[in-house]
């Protein structure tokens, strides 16, 4: 029962502090997570994303670098940055609740794709160009920096683009290139 | 890659010499690293992320608006994150208010200090170390005579000699004006390498042709320990 109450009151602080903004960049450090909930909490993590199952939620693990091949470390893990997000995916008529339009999803989407496609870095003039293609130009250059700003993607000294955290937390990159494939 | 090994498999029989086995051997080898490279580029490729750049440009390309944010959606999952505020955090934020001072009293501008204008003498500049006592030029000229004095008639003085003094400090400053004295063509080096000797000659009259010409650096070193050197041969 002392056991149960203890991973309940975990659980629920778990919760806290991956659910509400903390600071300027969502999620929490493992680290973080360490210092509040004590050195088990990679369990406590377990728990509560069976929890938010129920839900259609999911905590994620976004690590510094490449994912590891194997089991993760403890090492690794409190290194890495740990979010809650959606499990299943979002109706596309729900993605303009978030305050986005088709044109910057679609912009977004179109993106990344290339990017993957590319080996995970593009010359951001090659990006552009794709989606002006379709997009006016000045909306291109606003959604690049606003993708940018948001850590979807993010540019080096030599214009290149890669993906960055919130692409490898947000987007199942594998299953997008499967559906564009598919189409 | 067959017809290659079934060559060397023929030619194996007659290879006699060592130096030939090791040929076959070598190129047995090569021929398995080629293999090793063909099987990481057909595993590269068939890794499910391996998409042809340009076959994926033309599927986005034919995919409108609507289609793509249906398929991004799908493998899209946004971030929850909440702000809320809480009544303990309400409660918090109004002590915070509370405690806080008034802008105009944290933000308070010191004006500057009014002070009555007044003239200051050349002493007190001195005194105030704005202004040295002497200039530096009527230091450098006085230092010259003194140089041209302690040589007399015989021309030039050894460097120590005429840099050291009773105290470091005191030998470090003669070392430094008579820097400027060989500068500004008030005096030159006399370098004797064999017998490691440097001497110092006053010219009668500044060479300020010198400073025009091409100059070359002297380093000479004024350690503590060649100090103690010198003021010990100095006394015996």
């Amino acid at each position: 029962m002392k056991r149960k109450a203890y991973y309940s009151r975990k659980i629920k602080r778990a919760a806290q502090l991956l659910f509400y903004k903390r600071h300027m960049k969502p999620g929490v450090k493992g680290w973080e997570l360490k210092n509040a909930l004590g050195s088990d909490y990679p369990k406590i993590l377990k728990v509560l994303d069976n929890h938010l199952e129920k839900l259609d939620l999911q905590v994620k693990t976004v690590f510094e670098g490449e994912d590891p091949k194997e089991k993760p470390t403890l090492e690794q893990l409190n290194r890495a940055r740990f979010f809650v997000t959606l499990r299943g995916g979002l109706p596309s008529k729900d993605a303009k609740m978030m305050g986005w339009r088709i044109d910057d999803i679609a912009g977004l989407a179109v993106a990344i794709s290339y990017i993957i496609s590319k080996r995970g870095k593009a010359p951001r003039e090659d990006v552009e160009d794709m989606l002006r293609s379709k997009l006016p130009g000045w909306r291109v250059e606003m959604n690049m920096k606003r993708y940018i700003k948001a850590g979807y993607l993010t540019e080096d000294e030599n214009n290149m683009l890669y993906l960055d955290w919130r692409t490898r937390a947000e987007v199942d990159q594998k299953e997008l290139v499967e559906l564009l494939l598919s189409k | 890659m067959d017809d290659i090994i079934e060559t060397l498999h023929n030619c194996f029989p007659d290879c006699e010499s060592p130096q030939e086995l090791a040929l076959d051997a070598e190129a047995v080898q090569y021929l398995a690293s080629v293999i090793q490279n063909q099987g990481d580029w057909v595993k590269h490729r068939s890794t499910s992320l391996y998409t042809d750049p340009f076959l994926l440009e033309e599927k986005i390309q034919r995919l409108n608006k609507e289609e793509l944010v249906t398929i991004f959606t799908a493998a899209w999952n946004p971030l929850i994150e909440l702000e809320q505020l809480s009544i303990p955090s309400l409660a918090e934020a109004m002590k915070y208010w509370v405690d806080l001072a008034p802008i105009d009293e944290r933000w308070q501008k010191n004006g500057p200090m009014q002070v009555a204008a007044g003239a200051t003498t050349l002493e007190e500049l001195v005194k105030m170390r704005i202004l040295a006592e002497k200039t530096f030029f009527e230091e450098l000229e006085n230092f010259w005579k003194e140089l041209k004095q302690r040589v007399g008639e015989n021309e030039k003085i050894h460097y120590w000699d005429f840099i050291g003094a009773d105290t470091y400090k005191e030998t470090l400053d003669r070392a430094y004006m008579t820097s400027f004295l060989v500068t500004y063509g008030y005096a030159t080096l006399e370098l004797n390498p064999l017998e490691e000797e440097t001497f110092i000659k006053p010219f009668g009259k500044p060479r300020a042709e010198l400073a025009d010409n091409r100059m070359v650096s002297v380093p000479i070193s004024v350690s503590h320990e060649e100090w103690t050197r010198w003021k010990e041969e100095k006394q015996q």
